[in-house]
């Protein structure tokens, strides 16, 4: 979807809440879902088509966890670092996982704008800790560092076919 | 038509749940059966460790994939015999059928919240009804006064699911109390604490349970609004509460005029954004209303001033799929089980090192050692169960000495913990207990929402001292300095999250003071988990050369050739244990102090 089909959407989404400022957190979820984050002019237009400051916009947003003023990886990679899954080992398999793709930190984007790594916070299955969640739905149990290889293997091959079938970043 | 039930909960569908389904459609399809069973796929069974599950004809079967359900297509629906080696085994070995009545696993149960989980489509508000659903929201409405209602919630003692215990019937009393033309109704769907999942089953397994629990709160308070408030973590709890609710206003349950009577009561979600903040209440309702989610002072509690300044009552999810269960049995049946004080049941989540890894609903006042051993199964590779955590980061952790001690609100409180949630971690000889206090001051650190002093800069004040001893660089001093901070940052907090937020500290210096002394004193850590303090080497003798370790290395730290014994070069090893993983020798192991390059260990 280019740009302006997204900006598109996204005002069509505050219609249908009758741009209800209370809705705001509703509206950054839909916000981020079309735009991957959340850039500066997109905030601003929240802020112009529910009637409230920048200011408030800006505060939400960088109150939660979940909403991202920096650009994020087409391909996120979401290692839970809960407890059954810190117990288990989570932690190091969020280090390989930034070490096979070569990133010094978590959020720090590949240079091709493909992967990031994050760590979340319990995603309710700890019953196959530790957890990796690739993408929106993909998810990943037991998992282990020697296993991160191969994943990451399988996703680059992922990322060349996105780029291949050129979907606009 | 008979019915297969096949568990959609969010660990089965992990494990492949989905392929399992469509298998079994496929099969069904091939040999003409289709028109016999129909396929439900239900909320979560349970045991998650095990799944997928699948249940036909009352037999249980687990972890199945795609070639199992061929077979047990083949050999039980076509050949009318049940296929063993999928059935599952109780603790002694003798493999059962009908598991959900024989495994101890399920059988200690009760379950009054799960009652619909694994039995019901949770997608079907048919399947709910066809189970008594709804019979209690048309039962208070046209035979109860919401004075009834409420007197029957007090009798029954409910005390909140969520975490603090505050008697349900006394809550909505306060809020009935209330005169305003506004009420509104919250189900605090926020469960943040790492590490527990019931809300997450009953939202996904059950979601109209908890929608005719908030319809009868409404009556009994007045409330013509709900909102159900839920992390964004749980888009499938999301999904499944959306089509609930719009099924229950198409049946008349929700919306105008309810079953035909003057009451109105509709619900919204609202979905939070990763603030585990939010799960204090009156943050939680900040976030309703679409600001930064801080909490406030209260009193005024939201039950006076709540959201928009009108009366608000805000429960629990558990909390909440009790009601409907109580109107309908009575309160007396409630009280049979739990304890005089902490009546009725509460669900777990067990995780950690524990063998059955799920969800278990028990009767209040069963002891740790019951849940842990008998339902739970024991600890995992014949390790020593160490510590029980409970209730999240605003919890603390139980030693294995004291696993005798009843589950109850009071009990747990006396031990330093709280119930909280009911998230249960199991934690076993391989974890440091400095570093289970570091991983969750870590966590609040993260999550204080810094509008009060004490939890924003206590916190993190606490969590620099832990890192410092973590490393083998904490003094004598710096653990009297943690105790003292950790008392201060609980009597001086504005909210909840910053009250509990030293409990994990303060219950492991009370029950393992010494680990952190031998952390301080012999820079060694005990678990040989805190990474500072340990080297991974390699046993000469049980080394067979195999090369596995020199492989995974991620930074090329083994040397060694084929079949001659390998070595670990200190100084280029990040200690992130993967050649100990990929092992098969166990000639990997750990050693604490830690060793310099070219130091020799002696092997054990």
């Amino acid at each position: 979807m280019d740009r302006d089909k997204r900006f598109e959407a996204l005002e069509a989404y505050m219609k249908e809440i009758n741009y209800d400022p209370s809705m705001l957190i509703n509206v950054l979820h839909r916000a981020q879902q079309l735009f991957l984050w959340l850039p500066k002019d997109v905030m601003e237009f929240i802020a112009q088509k529910l009637r409230i400051p920048k200011s408030k916009v800006m505060g939400v947003v960088t109150f939660y966890n979940f909403f991202s003023t920096k650009p994020v990886g087409r391909i996120q990679i979401k290692v839970c670092l809960g407890t059954a899954c810190y117990v288990k080992g989570g932690d190091r398999v969020m280090e390989r996982f930034l070490e096979e793709l070569g990133l010094k930190e978590e959020g720090q984007v590949t240079p091709d704008g493909m992967f990031s790594v994050h760590a979340v916070r319990c995603v309710g299955a700890c019953s196959m800790a530790p957890v990796v969640l690739i993408g929106d739905s993909d998810f990943y149990g037991r998992m282990s560092p020697d296993k991160v290889p191969r994943l990451v293997k399988k996703y680059k091959r992922l990322a060349e076919q996105m780029v291949k079938e050129g979907e606009p970043s | 038509m008979k019915e297969i039930r096949v568990c959609a909960g969010g660990a089965c569908i992990a494990s492949g749940a989905f392929s399992v389904r469509d298998a079994l459609l496929k099969e069904l399809k091939e040999k003409g059966l289709d028109g016999q069973y129909k396929i439900v796929e239900t909320g979560c069974m349970g045991m998650c460790s095990r799944g997928p599950f699948m249940v036909v004809d009352g037999v249980v079967y687990a972890k199945l994939n795609e070639r199992a359900v061929k077979e047990i297509v083949d050999s039980h629906l076509v050949g009318g015999k049940v296929v063993e080696k999928y059935l599952m085994a109780l603790p002694e070995g003798q493999k059962v059928k009908e598991a959900f009545k024989e495994h101890p696993f399920f059988s200690r149960q009760v379950k009054i919240v799960t009652r619909n989980l694994g039995k019901i489509d949770p997608k079907s508000i048919d399947d709910y009804i066809d189970r008594g659903g709804y019979k209690a929201l048309e039962k208070v409405l046209k035979e109860m006064k919401p004075q009834d209602v409420i007197e029957e919630i007090k009798n029954s003692g409910l005390r909140g699911r969520g975490g603090a215990g505050f008697p349900t019937g006394l809550k909505w009393e306060f809020a009935a109390k209330q005169k305003s033309d506004r009420k509104f109704v919250v189900c605090n769907a926020d469960e943040g604490d790492p590490g527990a999942f019931m809300d997450r089953a009953v939202l996904e397994g059950d979601p109209h349970s908890v929608l005719e629990g908030m319809a009868i709160a409404a009556y009994a308070i007045g409330a013509q609004q709900g909102y159900i408030y839920v992390r964004a973590e749980y888009p499938l709890a999301i999904e499944r509460l959306t089509v609930a609710i719009d099924q229950a206003r198409r049946r008349g349950f929700l919306g105008k005029n309810i079953l035909g009577t003057d009451f109105s009561f509709d619900i919204q979600i609202r979905i939070g954004a990763g603030a585990f903040v939010c799960g204090e209440e009156t943050a939680l309702m900040a976030s309703i209303m679409g600001e930064r989610g801080q909490p406030r002072v209260r009193p005024p509690y939201p039950v006076e001033k709540g959201l928009w300044g009108y009366p608000t009552v805000i429960n629990n999810v558990e909390t909440l799929a009790n009601i409907a269960w109580i109107i309908n049995n009575g309160w007396r049946e409630f009280r049979k089980y739990g304890t005089e004080k902490s009546p009725g049941t509460k669900v777990f989540a067990l995780a950690g090192k524990i063998n059955n890894t799920g969800l278990v609903e028990v009767p209040l006042g069963i002891t740790l050692r019951e849940l842990i051993y008998d339902i739970g199964g024991g600890i995992p590779g014949g390790k020593k169960l160490k510590a029980v955590q409970t209730g999240g980061p605003s919890g603390g952790v139980i030693p294995a000495d004291k696993i005798d001690t009843p589950i109850d609100y009071e009990s747990l409180t006396a031990l330093g913990t709280i119930m909280g949630s009911g998230g249960i971690i199991v934690l076993d000889e391989d974890d440091c207990m400095v570093d289970v206090a570091k991983f969750f001051l870590e966590f609040t650190v993260h999550e204080s929402c810094g509008k009060c002093t004490p939890c924003r800069e206590g916190t993190r004040a606490m969590y620099e001292i832990l890192d410092r001893i973590s490393k083998g660089e904490g003094t004598m001093e710096d653990i009297d300095a943690l105790e003292e901070l950790a008392v201060v940052v609980k009597e001086t907090s504005l909210c909840g999250l910053g009250q509990t937020a030293p409990n994990p500290v303060l219950t492991t210096l009370r029950y393992f003071r010494e680990e952190y002394e031998i952390h301080v004193k012999e820079k060694r850590c005990p678990a040989k988990k805190c990474r500072d303090l340990i080297s991974y080497v390699i046993d000469p003798k049980a080394c067979t050369g195999c090369t596995a370790c020199k492989i995974v290395c991620p930074t090329g730290a083994i040397e060694g050739e084929l079949n001659k014994l390998h070595y670990i070069h200190q100084d280029l090893c990040i200690k992130c244990g993967s050649c100990m993983d990929v092992c098969r020798f166990d000639a990997v192991f750990k050693v604490s102090p830690p060793i310099k390059e070219d130091e020799k260990v002696q092997s054990s």
